[in-house]
């Protein structure tokens, strides 16, 4: 399968924090390039691609979080309807009028509703709806009805396929950080193509968006020399202002932080122009949100660095990216790997 | 199926066009006349002229919409709805623009973005764009022109117990139950009018009547239903599943009493499960309808919908059934009353 539709194929599964398990079969059957794959224990697919020669070669981790924000079901009303909390950050304010898809005895269609506008005091209108006063319309009509397939604590996601706008303009529900995985892949087509010697572990990780869990065991078990984190960041938008964000169809933001380590990114830069693939500075003054925060700190510390693939309205379910930022991603990174020697990795101690 | 071809059709107030050509095509082999008039109503008559009451049933075409009002110079779309339209449901939705059907996306600033009371008060129309991925104005252009609609892509699916889901149930229900109602072997001269422009003030139905000249009019409609938690029963106006309601006021309309204590009365002999509307707000065709001429003798069928005006609607199917077997069984018995004289 072309990588773009793995890409489709994830973004149109379901994936919330703790509940992975589903993708990882389609990463683990859509990854010719690995030598070995395995997942630990948390469900992080780590896939190995083994660099060329013998002798100690440089570890390289790249980390894209497979999980998606999502809703967990709390209450069954008596009519029928389900309430929900939230796994994850959402805005309430995207959520009404959505479809959704409950992860019952089987999967079910629901709507998200609301008590209508009419029927709303006045001055309501101009508020949002409040996440409490929002339920799941699941079309039975009793909670005998609905109980026998969905139970308090099943899971619930955004329905959505993939939306082709514009060019290679792409809109969806996770791309968050699904294409931070499909970057992943991509690196290693391009690695096919050009010999490099350090080991490559491309790990879709887990339970990112409730306190990067998953890149915390991933990176303790490859003690990389190296992390990669790519996630997505703010895409420009109207009402954002530019300075909080990266411009889509330029290629990845080069983030520049406390959790960027200098000489890495200062190679990531000359790579890019090397190699002239496109990308946008970054400056990153509060590092928590992605995996880079963990992998940093793992064991006796490890370098790192973030490459955001530019992305609008991020955590709703029309995330909308440019596939081609996507690839521009991938080739930086595969770039960067195929110029490691043991020399800079010995190097990244040295302050 | 019909249903589903109907609701995933678009036609904004004054732009039918998709709807009507569906619904032509569909009629055509079973009517003596079909014919369009200034507005793009479309009227079919059958056996205009056999004997008995001229009996006309009407559904609107039209359904809420956005309108393109400019095009900003990143190439993002600004739009007004056309028609009610909250617009605290059309945030993160996905759009179809125009006649070209160019796919889009409603998008909002991203939460972590945010400061915690800017999630406390609803979006404005105004702050709300379509991104269709365009990289300029230049590009947006040659795709969209300002004045087309963009319109929800939500698809029809059945699910839960005997549900459905779609959009623009409101009043394409309406417009099936019609189309269903023709196909069936009645010998009443039948007028059916498929309307326009219901949703910017009940536009299109007086001027259809005004042509059509019936002596009774039978609105079919997909109306709101509010049964939903939050909601105190009192104010839920019809409830879904408890069969489609009657109207006895709205308001536009006291729909004729003797004509709506008959379809009460068909309803019981039958064993059609009916309810009454419980509210007087909203307004159907039938306030058009009534006044037309020296008026005409009208009456509301209407099937209860959830979430009526968003992207995506519910209504039962057996409430369906039961407005397309009331409606049924009325002109049957008009059919046997006309035979017997």
């Amino acid at each position: 399968m072309e990588i773009k539709q793995v890409f489709r194929t994830l973004s149109e599964s379901s994936g919330v924090s703790g509940y992975e398990h589903d993708l990882a079969s389609t990463l683990q059957e859509n990854c010719p390039w690995a030598d070995e794959i395995k997942t630990d224990k948390l469900g992080n697919v780590i896939m190995l691609k083994k660099g060329q020669g013998t002798g100690p070669k440089p570890k390289v981790m790249l980390a894209g979080h497979m999980d998606e924000i999502g809703l967990i079901i709390t209450k069954i009303e008596k009519e029928g309807f389900l309430r929900f909390g939230t796994i994850g950050g959402f805005d309430q304010r995207v959520l009404l009028a959505q479809e959704v898809v409950v992860h019952g005895k089987e999967r079910l269609t629901g709507i998200i509703g609301a008590k209508p506008p009419h029927i709303q005091a006045p001055g309501e209108q101009g508020q949002a709806v409040k996440m409490d006063d929002l339920f799941i319309d699941i079309g039975f009509d009793s909670q005998e009805q609905a109980a026998k397939y969905v139970r308090v604590g099943d899971i619930a996601t955004m329905k959505r396929d993939v939306l082709d706008l514009q060019g290679s303009i792409m809109a969806g529900k996770s791309f968050d950080d699904r294409a931070g995985v499909a970057a992943i892949f991509e690196c290693f087509k391009v690695l096919e193509q050009v010999s490099h010697k350090a080991d490559v572990y491309g790990v879709a990780t887990v339970q990112e968006e409730v306190g990067l869990r998953g890149a915390i065991t991933s990176t303790y078990g490859i003690v990389p020399d190296i992390g990669i984190a790519i996630d997505v960041g703010f895409g420009d938008s109207p009402g954002l202002p530019e300075s909080d964000t990266i411009k889509l169809s330029q290629g990845p933001g080069v983030a520049i932080g406390p959790h960027v380590h200098p000489k890495v990114h200062a190679r990531m830069v000359e790579t890019a122009k090397e190699w002239n693939i496109s990308y946008s500075s970054d400056p990153s003054p509060s590092p928590g949100g992605t995996d880079a925060y963990a992998i940093q700190v793992a064991r006796a510390g490890v370098a790192t660095i973030l490459l955001s693939i530019p992305l609008r309205y991020m955590h709703t379910p029309i995330e909308t990216i440019d596939y081609e930022d996507v690839k521009r991603t991938g080739r930086l990174m595969a770039m960067f790997i195929a110029g490691l020697d043991n020399e800079f990795v010995e190097g990244l101690t040295c302050f | 199926m019909l249903l589903a071809r109907l609701t995933e059709a678009n036609g904004a107030p004054g732009q039918e066009g998709e709807v009507r050509d569906l619904i032509r095509a569909e009629i055509e082999p079973y009517v003596q006349e079909v014919k369009t008039d200034a507005l793009g109503n479309l009227i079919a008559l059958k056996n205009p002229d056999a004997p008995g009451p001229r009996v006309m049933l009407a559904a609107h075409m039209d359904e809420v919409a956005l309108m393109i009002v400019g095009i900003e110079g990143n190439g993002f779309l600004k739009f007004r709805p056309i028609g009610g339209v909250d617009p605290r449901v059309l945030v993160a939705k996905s759009v179809v623009v125009g006649s070209k059907k160019i796919p889009g996306v409603i998008g909002s600033k991203p939460i972590h973005l945010q400061k915690p009371p800017e999630r406390e008060r609803a979006f404005t129309m105004q702050e709300l764009l379509i991104d269709i991925g365009a990289k300029n104005k230049e590009e947006a252009e040659r795709l969209v022109k300002l004045g087309e609609c963009a319109y929800f892509t939500t698809k029809y699916e059945e699910f839960g117990h005997g549900k459905v889901k779609a959009k623009a149930l409101d009043d394409r229900v309406g417009c099936d139950l019609a189309i269903r109602l023709l196909k069936e072997d009645i010998a009443l001269p039948l007028i059916v009018a498929f309307t326009v422009q219901e949703e910017v003030g009940l536009r299109g139905a007086g001027v259809a009547t005004y042509q059509a000249k019936p002596d009774i009019a039978l609105v079919l409609e997909g109306t709101t239903a509010s049964d939903v938690p939050g909601t105190d029963e009192h104010k839920h106006a019809t409830t879904v599943g408890s069969g489609p309601c009657i109207t006895v006021i709205d308001r536009a309309s006291i729909p004729h009493p003797p004509l709506v204590q008959e379809l009460f009365a068909i309803a019981e002999e039958e064993g059609i499960k009916v309810q009454v509307r419980r509210n007087t707000a909203g307004g159907t065709d039938a306030g058009q309808i009534q006044l037309a001429e020296e008026g005409v003798k009208v009456a509301t069928i209407a099937v209860p919908c959830r979430y009526i005006h968003s992207p995506v609607s519910v209504m039962s199917k057996d409430d369906y059934e039961g407005a397309f077997k009331l409606a049924k069984s009325y002109l049957n018995r008009l059919q046997e009353r006309e035979a017997s004289r």
